[in-house]
C-alpha cells in the first residue's frame, strides 16, 4: 500500500537530474562567530552522504539549516529542488528528519506521537503504516507505553520510526544509532540500508560512529570548525590519511582541529 | 474545500489532537482547568451575598458581580489556554520536531486557539452551571449578548496569548511565569466589577483601548439596564481586530527571528 502523503501541497518543481540536496556557499554566523562557513556540497537522489567533525565542527548547524529550522546568513539550500529559506513548505512534507536530541512529546504514548506525526504529514492509512514502521524498528510492544518512560535506546527508535512515516525522499539523521547496543544498531543499518534500496532515498547522516559511516555512506564530508576540510568515499579518505579506518582519519582531523583551537 | 484548506484542517487537527491526548491522560490537568473558576465563583459569590445584606446598591449587582467574575475567567483560560498549549511544545522540547512537518505558523496558531477554546470551556463551564443550584443564578440568562461578550474576551485572552508565547520563544523558559500572571495586569483597567466612570479621567481612555474594558461596561448595560450596547460591541471587537493581527504579527516576527538565532532546536527546560 502507498503509504506516503498525498501530493496536496503545489507541485514539486523538479527539473530531471536536480539533485536531492544542492548546498551552495552555506554560512551561518553568530556575532563573531562563524559556525558554518562557506559549505557547498550536493547530494544526488539515492545516495548518503555523511557529516562528520568533532564536536562544534557545525554539523547540527548545517542540518538546522538544510531543514529549514535555522536560516543561513548566507548561500542557499535546495531540496529537491525548492530553496529551503523561502519555500521549504512544498517539500517539508516530503523530507523528515530524526536527532536524539530534539524529543518527542515524552507524555504521550509512543502510538499518539506517531499518529500525531503522521497526520501532521498527511500519511494515508495511518494505523497500517504505524504498523509496518513498528514492525520493521521492532517497537511494536513500546507502541502502547508512555513515550518518557521508555529508555535512550528505544527513544532512538521512536524518533526513527516518526522520521520513516512519511516514506521521506530525503532523510536526515542526526546520529540515528546514539545509545543503541551493537546487535539493535545493526538492524537498523540493515533496515536503512534496505529502505533506500526499496525507494531511492536520499539520506544526509551526521554520526559519530565511524563503523556507520564506512558502512552506509558513499560520500563523507569531513568539517572543522564550521567549514568542509576535505571530501570523499570512505575508502578514498582513508587511503589519502594512509590509514585503515575511518576512526584513524577522524582522529586525525579531530586533533588538527584541537591544534589549531589551541 | 479545496485540497489545501483540506490539508491545513488536518494539520491543524493534528496538533489539537496532540494537545487533547495530553490533556486526558492527566487529571490534575482537568481538575486544575476546573479548580480556580470554580474556587473563585465560590468566594465571589459569598462575598456578594455579604453585600447584599449590607448595601441596596449591592443588592440590585448580585449577578454583576457573580458574571463579572466567571467572565474575568474566561479571559483568563483563553489566554492561560493558549499559552499552556505554547508551553507543553517547551516543555517537551519538541518545537524542532513541529517546526520542520508542513505545519506552518498560522496552522500552529491555530491549534492553540482551538485548545485554549477547549481548555476554557472545560475550565468555565462548570462553575457557570454551579452558580445555578448554589446561588439560583445563572449567567445563561444573559442569552445571545453572553455570546458576544464571550467570544470577545476569548480573542482578547489569545491576543493577550500571542504577545506572552512571543515573549516565551524569543527569552526561553525564564519568561515561562509571564503566562500566569501577565492578564492580571489587565484586571484594574478591565474594569470588571466597577463602571469604567469610576476610573481616573485619564485612565478611562486607557481602558475603552483594550477590549475587556467594553465588555464588561456592556455587560452591566444587559443586566443592569437590559440594554445590549452594540457600540461597546463593536469598539470591543474592532480593538479584538487589531490586537489580534498584532499579536500574530508580532509572533510571526519572533518565530522568524528564532529561526535567524537558531532557537528552535534548543528551547527546553
Amino acid at each position: 500500500m502507498d503509504t506516503r502523503p498525498a501530493p496536496l501541497d503545489a507541485a514539486s518543481p523538479e527539473p530531471g537530474d536536480t539533485p536531492a540536496l544542492a548546498v551552495t556557499n552555506l554560512t551561518k554566523r553568530y556575532g563573531d562567530l562563524t559556525a558554518v562557513d562557506d559549505l557547498s556540497f550536493a547530494a544526488p537522489r539515492g545516495t548518503t552522504v555523511g557529516l562528520l567533525g568533532g564536536n562544534g565542527a557545525g554539523k547540527t548547524t548545517t542540518l538546522s539549516m538544510l531543514l529549514g529550522l535555522l536560516l543561513p546568513s548566507a548561500g542557499d539550500v535546495r531540496m529537491l529542488g525548492c530553496d529551503m529559506v523561502r519555500d521549504r513548505y512544498r517539500v517539508l512534507g516530503r523530507i523528515n528528519f530524526s536527532s536524539p536530541y530534539v524529543e518527542l512529546p515524552l507524555r504521550l504514548s509512543v502510538r499518539q506521537n506517531l499518529r500525531v506525526y503522521g497526520l501532521l504529514y498527511g500519511v494515508r492509512g495511518i494505523e497500517a503504516r504505524i504498523t509496518e514502521v513498528a514492525q520493521a524498528l521492532e517497537i511494536e510492544p513500546l507502541l502502547d507505553r508512555k513515550t518518557g518512560k521508555l529508555s535512550s535506546g528505544q527513544k532512538t527508535r521512536v524518533a526513527l520510526a516518526k522520521a520513516m512515516l512519511n516514506e521521506p525522499e530525503v532523510l536526515l539523521l542526526d546520529e540515528p544509532t546514539a545509545s543503541l547496543d551493537p546487535d539493535t544498531a545493526d538492524r537498523v543499518r540493515g533496515y536503512l540500508e534496505d529502505y533506500q534500496a526499496r525507494t531511492g532515498a536520499t539520506i544526509v547522516l551526521a554520526s559519530h560512529n565511524m563503523a556507520e559511516v564506512e558502512r552506509l555512506c558513499g560520500d563523507v564530508v569531513m568539517m572543522r570548525a564550521g567549514r568542509m576540510v576535505d571530501r570523499g568515499t570512505p575508502r578514498a579518505l582513508i587511503e589519502k590519511y594512509g590509514r585503515t579506518t575511518m576512526e584513524e582519519v577522524f582522529l586525525d582531523i579531530a586533533r588538527a582541529q584541537r591544534e589549531l583551537e589551541a | 474545500m479545496s485540497a489545501l484548506a483540506d490539508s491545513s484542517v488536518r494539520r491543524i487537527g493534528a496538533q489539537v489532537l496532540r494537545y487533547w491526548y495530553l490533556l486526558r491522560g492527566s487529571w490534575p490537568r482537568f481538575v486544575e482547568l476546573a479548580y480556580w473558576p470554580t474556587v473563585q465563583m465560590i468566594m465571589w459569590g459569598f462575598i456578594t451575598i455579604f453585600f447584599t445584606t449590607h448595601s441596596s446598591w449591592i443588592a440590585q449587582a448580585f449577578g454583576v458581580l457573580l458574571a463579572g467574575v466567571l467572565l474575568w475567567d474566561t479571559l483568563f483560560r483563553a489566554q492561560l489556554g493558549l499559552s499552556v498549549s505554547f508551553l507543553e511544545e517547551m516543555w517537551s522540547r519538541n518545537l524542532g520536531q513541529v517546526f520542520v512537518t508542513p505545519l506552518r505558523p498560522w496552522e500552529f496558531l491555530a491549534s492553540l486557539m482551538t485548545m485554549s477554546i477547549i481548555r476554557t470551556l472545560i475550565g468555565v463551564l462548570p462553575a457557570m452551571l454551579l452558580a445555578i443550584p448554589l446561588y439560583g443564578y445563572s449567567v445563561f440568562d444573559m442569552g445571545l449578548p453572553l455570546i458576544a461578550f464571550f467570544v470577545n474576551l476569548m480573542v482578547t485572552g489569545w491576543a493577550v496569548g500571542l504577545f506572552v508565547i512571543s515573549l516565551i520563544l524569543r527569552w526561553g523558559l525564564g519568561a515561562e511565569s509571564l503566562a500566569w500572571f501577565v492578564i492580571f495586569g489587565l484586571a484594574p483597567i478591565s474594569c470588571v466589577y466597577y463602571p469604567i466612570a469610576t476610573l481616573p479621567d485619564w485612565l478611562q481612555y486607557v481602558a475603552l483601548a483594550i477590549p475587556s474594558a467594553p465588555v464588561f461596561e456592556g455587560m452591566r448595560g444587559v443586566m443592569l439596564d437590559g440594554v445590549f450596547r452594540t457600540d461597546l460591541f463593536f469598539l470591543a471587537a474592532a480593538l479584538n481586530v487589531f490586537y489580534l493581527a498584532l499579536g500574530s504579527a508580532v509572533f510571526l516576527w519572533t518565530f522568524h527571528q528564532a529561526r535567524r538565532r537558531g532557537l528552535l532546536l534548543q528551547m527546553g527546560e
